[in-house]
């Protein structure tokens, strides 16, 4: 058993109200420049929809995550490394701006300096690329907001499968739902895979998958690779760009960028302890509809004292462990089992999980047109599919989705119960295998969802890392190569280094723990 | 005359090499975040799906056959093949790999400088380096035509003479060409001249050839250390 650990975050659709908040935070930190107009590390999109970019989820297209060959060993799904070079020069999987959309702005200095004429002037749309005049502008990030564009192009998410998906464009049945979404800084991630060359690396200490920009070339199959398509391609710098998972408010202890500005607080920070010997075992399961609980088994409990022991051994320290027995996402995902993966069968091991949404259904059950089975109300004859939400979050199977949903209705009839009629409705909690203390629990977690209680994130060690003392006087953040000496560990030119920031790394392999420098 | 030839012939190629060395020996290590295919596919794919395999096979059949052909001393392969039969394979496969370059190159070119997207987003490296390449396989496609006359394989040998004279430091290496076509001497020269620029242009990519990646494991984690 090797341990590691991961910051992993959880999102309650329930409670997602599409504000884009998220978004627009994000963007203004991290991809407000040329290059990268048309790429949000973190964007909303309305479900069903063919997302952004279009159809990502149509790996029959794109290509991405891994693939179990029939030997029982699993490839990236864009080829193994052969096919991947061979494709080098043209990437035949590769989205084109136009798949994302063509950034645009609007001339709206027209609108000042139009001269007196008959009709009132416009600001007209003119392309971030080109620089030329577009006619019109044909899509954009979020193009689909709120049922945008006819049915019979969302028809086409992939969400659909094996679903009689043509009567939900009738209006009597239409439904929605929003996903916010970011890089899922998996266990196994297919965009590290497929990087020729070795530029995108997953930290040791928490998890966070990050592209070395010194290092990537711009050979573009990462884009390919990564089934979230999560990865985009700066037109300007030549460089792939991802979510860094806001790494220096991380290691500072503080919350993401997205997470700590979201105003229905629906996002969830916490550690998450795991068997790295695992990873590759799990993710090639024979049964995709089984990599969801076999990601779940390699999670280790925080509170076992082997898991504490070996832990300490592996080099986890102790606030970290300590954050891992406080985690809102251990208790989400494996002590309430309300959190589900994004769409596990593309083998992964997503650290982003999501808690299904319930009101539209919460709504139905208000109205009284839905048949009661037993105690709480039947699930599967609500609003959402439950088929839809399970080929999102669990490949097809219904049971967790079914669990999650009921669950929080049973908190809500729990609570409700208890404030609202006075009663304490023990047999509502029975049904759904939950003790009182865990429904209060819930209750905290996910209705009050207090600052403290949803981030619970251990400040990194640099310290043991490096001495900081040299540090002062250092260069601090700079772009470019304003504070660099050079790459090489002695200077081209013999001077000294401007800077004792950059942190030294070695990587290792995670099947034998072998340590390489380099 | 006889020393502009000496310097364009022989010094010339000493100033572009160690430019080439030394510039990419520092760009490498000052200017990483530069170093970069410069891919601008997913701007624009039409044309490039087929047109940048073509070229990038050529040129590298192209690379290959003139690093063998030129620096492998005549003794070495004399008792395989005769200097005329040598020729007449490169001929064949220079031709063949020269035209796959040609076309695809002036694809690229074309739709460098013709697509909105991709002609706003190109800088004048790009530009520079494309036109240079496709000019560079113009004039290489070019001396088949006046090889045609000399099929004993002679000018061939002297071209190697030159390279080898040049690369293993035997001196007078200017004195090879002399009496060569004019073809031979400007493809030589804007060879020399894509050579110096090199390391100030996307071409750097080269060194990068990723073929480290069939033997590393998928995985990368990288600690603290």
């Amino acid at each position: 058993m090797k341990i590691r650990s991961q910051v992993g975050m959880v999102l309650n659709l329930d409670k997602c109200i599409g504000c884009h908040t998220c978004s627009i935070t994000c963007k203004n930190v991290w991809t407000s420049r040329e290059g990268v107009e048309y790429a949000w590390f973190n964007n909303v999109e309305t479900k069903p929809g063919v997302g952004y970019p279009k159809e990502w989820e149509n790996q029959q297209r794109w290509k991405g995550g891994w693939m179990r060959k029939a030997d029982g060993s699993i490839e990236p799904r864009i080829g193994g490394k052969w096919r991947v070079l061979a494709n080098i020069f043209a990437n035949p999987d590769l989205p084109e701006i136009d798949d994302y959309y063509e950034p645009f702005t609007f001339d709206y200095q027209h609108l000042h300096q139009a001269k007196k004429g008959e009709h009132q002037p416009t600001a007209r749309p003119r392309s971030l690329i080109s620089g030329q005049r577009m006619n019109k502008v044909e899509w954009g990030p979020n193009w689909e907001e709120i049922l945008g564009t006819e049915f019979a192009k969302r028809r086409k998410d992939s969400n659909f499968d094996q679903i009689q998906a043509d009567i939900y464009g009738e209006f009597e049945n239409t439904f929605m739902m929003y996903l916010p979404r970011l890089c899922e800084h998996c266990l196994n991630p297919a965009c590290v895979a497929s990087c020729p060359s070795g530029a995108i690396y997953k930290r040791e200490e928490d998890g966070i998958v990050l592209i070395d920009q010194d290092k990537c070339r711009g050979w573009r199959m990462c884009v390919s690779g990564c089934p979230y398509k999560k990865i985009y391609y700066n037109w300007k710098s030549g460089k792939s760009e991802k979510c860094i998972f806001c790494y220096p408010r991380i290691e500072a202890g503080q919350p993401t960028v997205c997470s700590e500005t979201c105003v229905g607080r629906i996002r969830y920070l916490g550690v998450l302890l795991y068997d790295a010997d695992r990873i590759e075992e799990v993710a090639s399961s024979r049964d995709e509809r089984d990599l969801y609980q076999r990601q779940c088994e390699i999670f280790l409990d925080p509170f076992d004292p082997e898991v504490i022991a070996q832990a300490k051994r592996d080099g986890i320290t102790d606030n970290v462990i300590k954050a891992a027995q406080q985690s809102p996402v251990y208790k989400l995902a494996m002590d309430w089992q309300l959190a589900l993966p994004l769409h596990p069968e593309y083998r992964t091991l997503p650290m982003v999980w999501y808690v299904p949404p319930l009101s539209p259904i919460q709504s139905a059950v208000d109205a009284g047109h839905v048949e009661h089975k037993g105690i709480l109300p039947d699930i599967e004859s609500l609003r959402i599919p439950v088929k839809y939400l399970a080929n999102m979050l669990t490949a097809g199977d219904e049971a967790p989705v079914v669990q999650a949903l009921k669950r929080m209705i049973a908190m809500r009839e729990y609570m409700r119960g208890k404030h609202v009629d006075g009663e304490q409705r023990l047999d509502v909690l029975e049904e759904v295998g939950l003790s009182e203390a865990q429904v209060e629990d819930m209750y905290r977690y996910l209705a009050i969802a207090n600052y403290e209680d949803r981030f619970v994130i251990p400040t990194s060690h640099r310290e043991l890392a490096r001495e900081a003392f040299p540090e002062r006087g250092g260069c601090g953040f700079t772009f470019g190569n304003g504070c660099q000496g050079g790459s090489s560990d002695t200077s081209l030119f013999g001077g000294r280094k401007q800077t004792t920031t950059l942190v030294e790394v070695e990587q290792y392999d995670p099947r034998n723990s072998e340590v390489n420098h380099g | 005359m006889n020393y502009l030839h000496t310097l364009l012939f022989g010094l010339y190629p000493y100033l572009a090499g160690a430019v080439f060395l030394i510039g990419s020996l520092m760009r490498f290590d000052h200017g990483q975040y530069t170093w970069k295919t410069g891919s601008s596919q997913m701007l624009s794919a039409k044309r490039m799906r087929w047109a940048s395999p073509l070229f990038h096979v050529g040129i590298l059949v192209i690379f290959f056959g003139h690093l063998a052909g030129l620096l492998t001393p005549h003794w070495v392969y004399a008792p395989f093949i005769s200097a005329g039969n040598k020729q007449i394979m490169a001929i064949l496969v220079g031709g063949i790999a020269g035209v796959m370059c040609l076309v695809g190159g002036a694809a690229l070119a074309y739709r460098r400088f013709t697509d909105p997207r991709v002609k706003a987003s190109s800088s004048c490296g790009d530009n520079l380096i494309i036109v240079m390449l496709v000019a560079q396989v113009i004039l290489g496609l070019l001396t088949i035509p006046a090889a045609m006359h000399h099929l004993d394989g002679g000018v061939m040998l002297k071209l190697a003479d030159w390279a080898q004279a040049i690369v293993f430091f035997q001196g007078n290496a200017a004195s090879h060409l002399e009496g060569l076509g004019l073809i031979y001497h400007i493809h030589i020269l804007l060879g020399l001249t894509i050579v110096l620029v090199f390391p100030f242009t996307r071409l750097v990519h080269v060194w990068s050839a990723p073929l480290g990646y069939l033997g590393r494991r998928y995985q990368i984690v990288r600690r603290r250390a």
